[in-house]
Order: structure tokens, then C-alpha cells, then sequence
């Protein structure tokens, strides 16, 4: 153990910065226009989240489960596999994420949004990560050839399905458990890397956490106003 | 005909008169060879490292990158080159650098194994990628398995399958084990941490080193790169003419190389401009102890 302990985060890196950036900008070239599509899927995610039919719960699930499986494989075991030998079990928890998903939103229909606080930051978290998040690259003076799309990357994906997750009624902590286990690895790669971003993903978990016990607890009967047995 | 070896230092004399241009005028800088203990083989004073600079995945442009350092190693007279199964595609790399350099005869080719079992197979794995038809060294990787690995390396060493056998660990850790191992097994080579910050290894394994007659290479030469970041942002000190370094990255390898235990440092880097400054301090005088200490102190006032 005390071996263990004398690591320090960086001695873990696998590879320089300029490494792992550029594998995005190789990946956007070579799926393009995928990020059409993508962004397509994105925006009705939102769409759904918002408004829509019996059926949303339904959509809202394959979106997601689609573009789990797509990073499993056209990223991270395709791409980031490359350079980093772990990215395989990475890949293999997307693939079961997506399997999760498709269990619960698809055939089990468990996913029927909101319509109080939570799920309006569950929402916005959604529009960030469709909107804000791909232009963190350049805003942390990476290039524009850099960016990472929902859909397309895991970063901008973990916290869109994060948003949909705490935006949708009933608490979901089994399927919270992949997405934050992600938000930790990759907070503590780029942490590793002296990203300015590091603290970003590790946020948004911290931020689902704390909305889904919330949300937990304005569902108790005392909380909702109930008398409780006394 | 020249063989391999005189192929080799005129090849490096020739680099020193282009790497060297000022001392060359006056007088050929020496080059700095050390004999492996166990076979009296010389080997340039710097290697090359490929922990994280050579793992670019199968990016065509820093591939190309790689290659072009490997290049300035091997002009400036540089052999070794060491990698490891741990650090993703480097080795990948390293074999599309020799494939297109074609530089089979100029490289010592040095790898590990890194694995709990299937170390054979993981070996051939290995051999493929660098594209040699027998590595010169096969080392156990932090000691992993090495129970298991040792036995098979030397065996493969007596098949004359692998050239030199040794064990390598980064960091300062599992010394009391390292240690053990160095007294009951004959290694050739062992590899360990150490630069003018880090000099745990003086202790015990580098005279040990010595007295059982095993070669040492040195690995984390500049800490991974903060050491010699940090040193570049002082001036360079007047005494660096006496040791014929013109610049900090020479200064950390020749304190490294001058340790009489020290077969060769392993930089790694991605550039070609700092490929030939290591390389460069393969070239003319070493420090001696009283400068040894003025750079092991320079290094703590960082």
C-alpha cells in the first residue's frame, strides 16, 4: 500500500497533452459530418426533455444508449485506445451504460421527465453540454479542430446524460454510477494534464449527486407536505 | 570492411565534429562510451527513452515527429533506446522509426516485460512491433513477476533469443526487493531512477551495481521534464565550458553519466532540437566530484 501511495497523479499519465488534444482533432477529422448528426440527436434530446409525447421517455433512452455505444466504439476503443491501454474497460462500461439505459428508459420505460426545479437543471446541464462544452477548447486556447461534441466525445456525452438522468422523475442511482465513475477518470487525467478544465466533470458529478439526493428527499412524504407517521 | 563497431564511433566522431562545431575546431571532443560489466561492450553515454513522447497512437504526423528524433539520436551517435509494453504505442513507433530510418545495425534495442503471466508470447508481441530480429535487452518491468520472468529471460539469454537480461524500477521503489534480486540472479543490466535531485540509488544499488559488475541504466534523467524545465530558467553557469555542456539538459545528464556506476541516461523527448542537446552530452569532459557537487547543489537551490 505504501508503495501505491508514493504515485503521484501525473506518474499515471500515459501520454503528453499535445498527444491526447490531438487525438480529438484527428477523430473530428475523420468522423466528420458525423457531428451533424450528432448534434441532430442532441438537440431533440433537449427537445424531448422539454416537451413531447407519451413516448419521450422511450426516445430520450435510445438517444442516449446510441450515442453510449457510438463513443464506446469510435472513440474510445478506436481512438483512445491507442494511447492509452485502459480506454478498452472504458469502452466496455460505455457498452454496458448503454445497455442499462436501453433496459431501463427502452423496454422498461423509467424515464418520464419532471417538471420541477431539478428537471430544469437537468435540462440546462443537457444545453450545456450540447452548446457550451465543445467550445471549452478554444476558450482554453486548444483549437478549434479540438472540440468535443456530444455524441461524439465522452466528456460532453457523461454530462448530457447526466442532465437527462436528474431531469427525469424518478431517481435513477444504478445508471448515475458509470457516468460519475467517468466524471472522477477524467477529471483526474486532465488534473494529471495541468488542464484548466479538470474540475469541470468532477463538478457536474458533484452536481448530480447532490441533485439526485435532493431530489430523493422532496420526494418523502414529509417533504412533499405528507404527515408523516408520528 | 568495417564492422559494426567502427562503423559506429566513426559515425559518432563524425557527429561530434556537427554537434560540436567550436570544440571540434580545436580538438575531436571525446565521445563517452561505457562497457556493459558482463560482455565489455561500449555503449554511448545517453540513450533514449519513449515513456509518453513516443506514445502518439497512430497519428501520422507525430509518428513522422518520432522518427525525425530517433534520426538526430542516431546521427549523434546514440544506440539505445528503451520502451516497455506499459507505455501504449510507443513501441509501435519505435519500429516505424527503424523501419524508416532503416537504423537495425545503429540501435540497441532494449524492452521489458510487463506482465502477471504469457510473458514468451508478450515478448514475440514486442519483437513484431519493433520489427528486430532479437532484442540486445529484456528487462522485467518494476520487478512484475519477475519470479517467473527472470528464469525464462536468462533461459532465452543461453538460446542467445535475447543478448542481456535485467530488471528496472522508476520512482525509488522496491528497493529492498531490487536489491535482493541484483545479489541472487546474474543480471546484466539493472535500471533504475536518478538525476542530480533524486540520489536514493547512491545508497545502496548503484555501488552494488558496481561490485556485481552490472550495467546501469538511468531512467526519469530530468524527472519526467520538470527538472530540466526548471533548470533552463537559470542562466547557464560559467563552470558548464569546463564539462563542454552548452546547456542545462547536458549539465543533468553529465552529473547522471559521471556516476562511475552509470552506464547511460534515458531522456526522452518529442523534439528534435532537445534529441541532439542529450545526445550532446555524449561528447567531451565529465564532471568530476567537487563540479558534481556544484551541480547537485545548483539543482537544490531549484
Amino acid at each position: 500500500m505504501s508503495v501505491w501511495l508514493s504515485y503521484r497523479l501525473s506518474d499515471f499519465l500515459l501520454f503528453t497533452p499535445h498527444t491526447y488534444y490531438r487525438l480529438f482533432a484527428l477523430y473530428n477529422r475523420a468522423v466528420w459530418p458525423l457531428h451533424l448528426v450528432a448534434f441532430v440527436l442532441g438537440l431533440a434530446l433537449l427537445l424531448l426533455l422539454l416537451r413531447g409525447g407519451v413516448w419521450r421517455g422511450r426516445a430520450i433512452a435510445a438517444i442516449l444508449a446510441a450515442c453510449w455505444l457510438w463513443v464506446a466504439w469510435g472513440y474510445l476503443y478506436q481512438r483512445y485506445d491507442t494511447i492509452n491501454w485502459a480506454a478498452r474497460y472504458a469502452a466496455v462500461a460505455f457498452a454496458v451504460q448503454a445497455g442499462f439505459l436501453i433496459v431501463s428508459g427502452l423496454i422498461l420505460n423509467r424515464f418520464t421527465p419532471g417538471a420541477d426545479t431539478v428537471h430544469r437543471i437537468g435540462a440546462g446541464l443537457v444545453a450545456f453540454a450540447l452548446l457550451v462544452q465543445p467550445l471549452f477548447a478554444p476558450l482554453f486556447g486548444r483549437s478549434f479542430l479540438q472540440m468535443e461534441f456530444f455524441g461524439l466525445a465522452p466528456d460532453p456525452t457523461v454530462a448530457a446524460t447526466i442532465g437527462a438522468l436528474v431531469a427525469i422523475r424518478l431517481g435513477h442511482w444504478p445508471l448515475l454510477i458509470i457516468p460519475l465513475f467517468w466524471c472522477a477518470l477524467t477529471g483526474a487525467t486532465l488534473w494529471a494534464m495541468a488542464a484548466s478544465d479538470a474540475t469541470l466533470m468532477p463538478a457536474i458529478g458533484m452536481l448530480a449527486i447532490g441533485l439526485t439526493v435532493w431530489k430523493a428527499w422532496a420526494r418523502t412524504p414529509a417533504f412533499a407536505g405528507h404527515d408523516g407517521p408520528l | 570492411m568495417l564492422d559494426r563497431r567502427q562503423l559506429l564511433s566513426s559515425l559518432a566522431a563524425a557527429a561530434a565534429a556537427t554537434l560540436l562545431p567550436r570544440l571540434a575546431q580545436a580538438e575531436p571532443a571525446p565521445f563517452l562510451t561505457r562497457p556493459i560489466p558482463s560482455s565489455g561492450e561500449p555503449l554511448p553515454g545517453v540513450g533514449l527513452g519513449s515513456w509518453r513522447t513516443f506514445n502518439v497512437g497512430d497519428d501520422p504526423e507525430a509518428r513522422y515527429s518520432c522518427a525525425e528524433v530517433m534520426r538526430a539520436f542516431f546521427a549523434g551517435g546514440g544506440r539505445m533506446i528503451d520502451s516497455s509494453p506499459m507505455y501504449g504505442s510507443s513501441q509501435d513507433t519505435i519500429g516505424y522509426g527503424l523501419r524508416k530510418l532503416n537504423a537495425y545495425a545503429e540501435v540497441f534495442s532494449a524492452d521489458k516485460v510487463w506482465t502477471t503471466s504469457g510473458g514468451a508470447a508478450q515478448i514475440a508481441a514486442t519483437r513484431r512491433k519493433w520489427g528486430v530480429k532479437r532484442f540486445d535487452l529484456m528487462q522485467v518491468h518494476n520487478l512484475l513477476s519477475w519470479q517467473e520472468h527472470l528464469p525464462m529471460l536468462l533461459e532465452m539469454k543461453a538460446k542467445g533469443r535475447i543478448r542481456y537480461v535485467g530488471i528496472t524500477t522508476s520512482h525509488g521503489r522496491r528497493h529492498d526487493e531490487f536489491v535482493q534480486v541484483m545479489r541472487d540472479h546474474p543480471l546484466d543490466f539493472i535500471q533504475v531512477t536518478y538525476n542530480a535531485a533524486d540520489r536514493e540509488v547512491e545508497r545502496r544499488i548503484l555501488p552494488l551495481a558496481r561490485e556485481r559488475g552490472i550495467a546501469v541504466i538511468v531512467n526519469r534523467p530530468f524527472r519526467g521534464g520538470p527538472l530540466v524545465r526548471r533548470a533552463k530558467r537559470e542562466k547557464l553557469p560559467a563552470w558548464a565550458a569546463e564539462i563542454d555542456c552548452t546547456n542545462w539538459a547536458q549539465i543533468l545528464l553529465k552529473f547522471i553519466a559521471s556516476h562511475p556506476a552509470v552506464t547511460c541516461p534515458i531522456p526522452a523527448t518529442t523534439r528534435v532540437d532537445h534529441a541532439r542537446e542529450n545526445i550532446g552530452a555524449s561528447y567531451g569532459r565529465l564532471p568530476d566530484e567537487s563540479l558534481r557537487r556544484r551541480i547537485a547543489a545548483a539543482v537544490e537551490r531549484f
